[in-house]
């Protein structure tokens, strides 16, 4: 890093972060360019997170118009009609975010998440998406990968009380501390595609049940067609038929994936503000560890349930199969 | 789960006590999660260095009531439920047990030890369940507390602020910290605090008494005396006359490098005349906390380390600084974070002393934190421990007991957790606060007086603020507002000892000690000790059958604490203590638990880095519910 100082602002503001990563990790914040899409609940609380850490500069995408579902859990946009009609919920996050810090550049970009190409990826260190299909989140992996620079990609969905994050940073080098000294680490992430291709039998005893119960719902989405959390509780006995499917094809002892834990993901598709506040935060504070090159990232699942209180995460990948 | 149209939520009327760092958080998250009846308290006003964090506030609210502005922030998103702000302090007499016992639930982003004792008390005198929190750094931790349940916020012991022992600070630094203890508590209080308070910066192994007389006068500055002249004689009095007196007690130094003098003449030459001629015409203004030695020295980054001659300037320039722009306040200061001069001192101080005790010196904004015990604090683990409130909320307008959980955010992932839930604890029934179980008190009858008892015990030990004594059915004192011909037997009463009270209270007594803003009632019985240990039991009395802080002293000397970090810090946590180990029960699921011997056992011990840091102490209730 260049020895560019903070500014006395800088640091009258981020003083109690700088307590916590450095000056150093707090110049490199204001100097890294984030991509969201898609504006969900869990979403604004990560944006609202990264925009206060001071991030350089933050793009989001979200053409859609304002629901009520939107409104349920997103609280950058104010349930004003005056306020929201005719303006895509990517321009309503962004005016209120602005707010919450001068310092960082918050600016809206248009289109559908599969239409972006390489380049447009390249020109972010962080691209996080969320609400899209299983093929759209490959795709965009894919091509964050064929970037010229390491471009660090995040996929997120929350259903019910419950949600999921995805983490590849491919190869990457960072420090942490150990005891007293600063230690030097290494980690190789595979793509969304290689990670979900491990095969179930290979993975280790306790996975969590969420792995599976999203894998199957997602496929559920793909092969009918559907956006992602286009799902409702008529969908369940194809959804539960899907699971018997992939079990069997798997050779995975189907209890791993409880009817009951699907019914209630396809049940209730909406956002729960708790959980959005948690995913949101636990995800904000790796980002902020893979732009700082500081402290052991995620790799390369987590998981968090309300309804048993864990957050875990889970390392699915090649070289971890036989775990 | 979901719903946010479930009545228990929508019907409940909760309390919120802090509207900081998780306070904001959790305020955001309880409106988006359906709750319309919100009560705030919060006595604090928005601060620059809240707003990285704190995101319901902005520049232009600085100054302004946190719980107002945070209540009008909510609003513009959620505007048709009723929140209801109190720019109070929670511990005022507004906020009694009739006003807790209104809520269905009381939630806690609270940022010290005294305030979240108070609401402990008030929640089980109103029988309104608990959900408590702190977060420092990426560490945090949610516990739920329900009278008769789960143990209370008291059951379990916290720990102290850490201390060091005299000596340590006054001969022996081997820490940075140790440096800053001295600038600050011993040197800045000399030189500008109260003149009458203790100070044991002259207190040394042998030869004391005999200079002592002629110390003081070195710090005492006359009127005529030229304030760079005084500067320097300070300077080469402490830092150089008092370590080469330090240096002539050979025992000390046999297993210890040995520190060198630093005098002015030697650091700074004959530059410094040249120096402050320059000075003469800076243009600081005399209004109080703006005077910077940095500024007019022309230094601007407080994350520099400072030479030793740097740091020597900066020591003299605000020393000068202070007699002529702040002459008014000299005797009257004490050290505060926010007192950029102060820093400023106490920082090129704490280096001067390191650098001749061959500690590696720091940076102001370092010295800064260690100073004024900044809490560090991030936006993303308040929202995740807001989060984790919210669910704990739920749970109890439910009912839903066995659901209740206390959950740890972990930095370092703990068997693949980073949010790891704990079932919570039964009550302990040895709780003086949740259970009636009387304490037993050891005092010389016949030499303490009711005074000692209720300074030393009532109040700083069993943290009441408003007691009143009884001795069977006489009352011995009563704190409070009472009419004056009471207070006149009262104050006599507090200068007796104890067995020459109206109703002498003698071996075998039983106190009865009541806080009735906290409708907390306690028994004490008394036993008579002839003699306590000065070293060991220095309040000359022991208090037994409480639950004790957890010491953090380095050892059982005397010892000095580095500030009263636990009233105040302006961030979400006051005690966190640095730990090696804890343990925690495996709440694994048992049918699954086939692929590690180790999760088997009941508990599993996580012996992490040393940075693995336990938050309010639950460090003894890890200990005594070990099962092998």
């Amino acid at each position: 890093m260049d020895g560019e100082e903070l500014t006395a602002q800088e640091t009258a503001l981020y003083d109690r972060q700088i307590r916590v990563w450095g000056a150093d990790a707090q110049r490199r914040l204001s100097k890294a360019h984030v991509l969201v899409y898609g504006m969900k609940g869990t979403i604004a609380e990560f944006c609202k997170n990264i925009v206060l850490a001071g991030v350089g500069s933050l793009t989001l995408i979200d053409d859609r118009m304002v629901t009520e579902e939107v409104l349920s859990s997103n609280f950058l946009i104010p349930p004003d009609e005056n306020v929201y009609s005719g303006k895509t919920i990517a321009q309503l996050c962004c005016n209120s975010l602005k707010d919450f810090n001068p310092m960082v550049r918050v600016s809206v970009e248009k289109g559908d998440l599969s239409s972006f190409d390489v380049e447009f990826f390249s020109k972010f260190d962080v691209v996080v998406v969320s609400c899209c299909s299983l093929s759209a989140k490959k795709l965009a992996n894919a091509k964050c990968r064929k970037a010229s620079k390491r471009v660090a990609f995040y996929a997120v969905d929350c259903r019910d009380s419950s949600g999921e994050i995805f983490v590849d940073l491919q190869d990457y080098k960072y420090s942490k501390k150990k005891m007293e000294e600063t230690i030097e680490c290494h980690l190789n992430y595979p793509s969304f595609e290689d990670a979900l291709s491990v095969p179930w039998r290979a993975l280790h005893r306790r996975m969590s049940k969420l792995y599976f119960a999203m894998r199957v719902i997602e496929k559920f989405e793909d092969i009918e067609g559907r956006s992602a959390g286009e799902v409702s509780n008529a969908d369940l006995s194809n959804v539960l038929k899907l699971k018997r499917e992939l079990c069997t094809s798997q050779s995975l002892n189907e209890s791993h994936v409880p009817d009951t834990l699907l019914e209630r993901l396809v049940t209730d598709t909406t956002e729960f503000p708790p959980v959005c506040a948690v995913i949101g935060g636990i995800l904000g504070q790796e980002v902020i560890k893979a732009i700082s090159g500081k402290g052991d990232p995620l790799k390369n699942f987590f998981y968090f349930d309300a309804s048993d209180g864990k957050g875990v995460i889970e390392d699915i990948s090649d070289s971890n199969a036989g775990k | 789960m979901a719903s946010s149209s479930s009545s228990p939520i929508k019907d409940a009327k909760v309390l919120m006590v802090g509207a900081g760092g998780i306070g904001c958080e959790l305020l955001k998250t309880l409106a988006l999660s359906g709750f319309s009846d919100i009560h705030i308290i919060d006595m604090d006003t928005i601060e620059v260095s809240n707003l990285n964090r704190q995101f319901l506030f902005r520049q232009s609210h600085v100054g302004q009531s946190k719980a107002k502005v945070a209540r009008d922030a909510v609003l513009k998103f959620r505007p048709h439920i009723n929140i209801t702000s109190y720019h109070a302090n929670v511990k005022g007499p507004d906020f009694n047990v009739d006003f807790f016992k209104q809520f269905n639930v009381v939630l806690n982003g609270l940022d010290n030890l005294d305030a979240r004792r108070h609401v402990n008390r008030l929640c089980l005198a109103a029988d309104v369940p608990l959900v408590e929190s702190g977060t420092t750094g990426f560490l945090g931790q949610v516990t739920v507390h329900v009278k008769g349940r789960t143990e209370c916020y008291e059951c379990q012991p916290k720990p102290a602020p850490k201390t060091y022992p005299v000596c340590t600070i006054t001969s022996t630094p081997s820490k940075f910290v140790h440096c800053i203890v001295w600038a600050k508590d011993l040197l800045f209080s000399k030189l500008f605090g109260d003149k009458n308070q203790d100070n044991d910066l002259n207190v040394r192994s042998s030869d004391a008494a005999s200079s002592s007389k002629n110390v003081d006068d070195i710090f005492e500055h006359s009127k005529d005396e030229d304030i760079t002249q005084y500067g320097r004689k300070i300077f080469d009095h402490v830092f150089g006359y008092n370590i080469e007196l330090a240096l002539s007690n050979e025992e000390t130094w046999k297993n210890r490098n040995r520190p060198k003098p630093i005098y002015s003449k030697d650091v700074l030459s004959d530059e410094l005349a040249k120096q402050n001629g320059n000075l003469d015409n800076d243009n600081a203004s005399g209004d109080g906390l703006s005077v910077s030695a940095m500024a007019s020295l022309g230094m601007k980054n407080p994350q520099d380390i400072w030479s030793l001659k740097e740091n020597s300037r900066i020591l003299l320039e605000a020393l000068r600084l202070f007699f002529t722009k702040r002459e008014k306040e000299i005797g009257n200061l004490s050290f505060d974070k926010d007192d950029q001069l102060a820093v400023e001192f106490v920082t090129a101080a704490a280096n001067i002393r390191a650098a001749s005790f061959g500690i590696p010196l720091h940076s102001l904004f370092e010295a800064k934190g260690i100073a004024g015990n900044i809490v560090h604090a991030v936006a993303t683990t308040n929202a995740v421990i807001a989060g984790l409130i919210v669910i704990e909320a739920i749970k109890v307008l439910k009912n839903d007991i066995k659901s209740y959980r206390m959950t740890y955010c972990l930095e370092h992932p703990s068997r693949n957790m980073l949010l790891m839930p704990v079932e919570p604890f039964e009550p302990n029934k040895s709780c003086y606060v949740c259970s009636e179980s009387p304490i037993l008190l050891e005092i010389n009858t016949n030499r303490s007086k009711l005074k000692d008892v209720v300074e030393k015990i009532i109040k700083a030990k069993l943290g009441m603020s408003l007691p009143l004594i009884m001795n069977a059915s006489n009352l011995l004192y009563e704190a409070g507002d009472i009419e004056d011909d009471m207070v006149a037997i009262y104050n006599a009463n507090l200068e007796k000892v104890l067995a020459e009270l109206p109703s002498p209270v003698t071996g075998g007594t039983m106190l009865t000690v009541e806080d009735f803003q906290q409708e907390l009632k306690c028994n004490i019985n008394i036993k008579h000790r002839e003699e306590f240990d000065e070293e060991k039991e220095p309040d000359g009395m022991v208090l037994s059958g409480w639950t004790q802080p957890v010491s953090a002293a380095e050892n059982e000397d005397k010892s000095v604490s580095n500030g009263a970090n636990t009233s105040d810090n302006n961030d979400e946590i006051g005690i966190v203590s640095p730990l090696k180990k804890r343990k925690l029960p495996d709440d694994s699921d048992k049918s699954n638990t086939t692929d590690d011997a180790r999760h088997n056992k009941q508990l599993q011990v996580i012996d992490d880095e040393d940075d693995l840091v336990m938050l309010d102490g639950d460090l003894d209730g890890f200990k005594k519910r070990r099962v092998s």
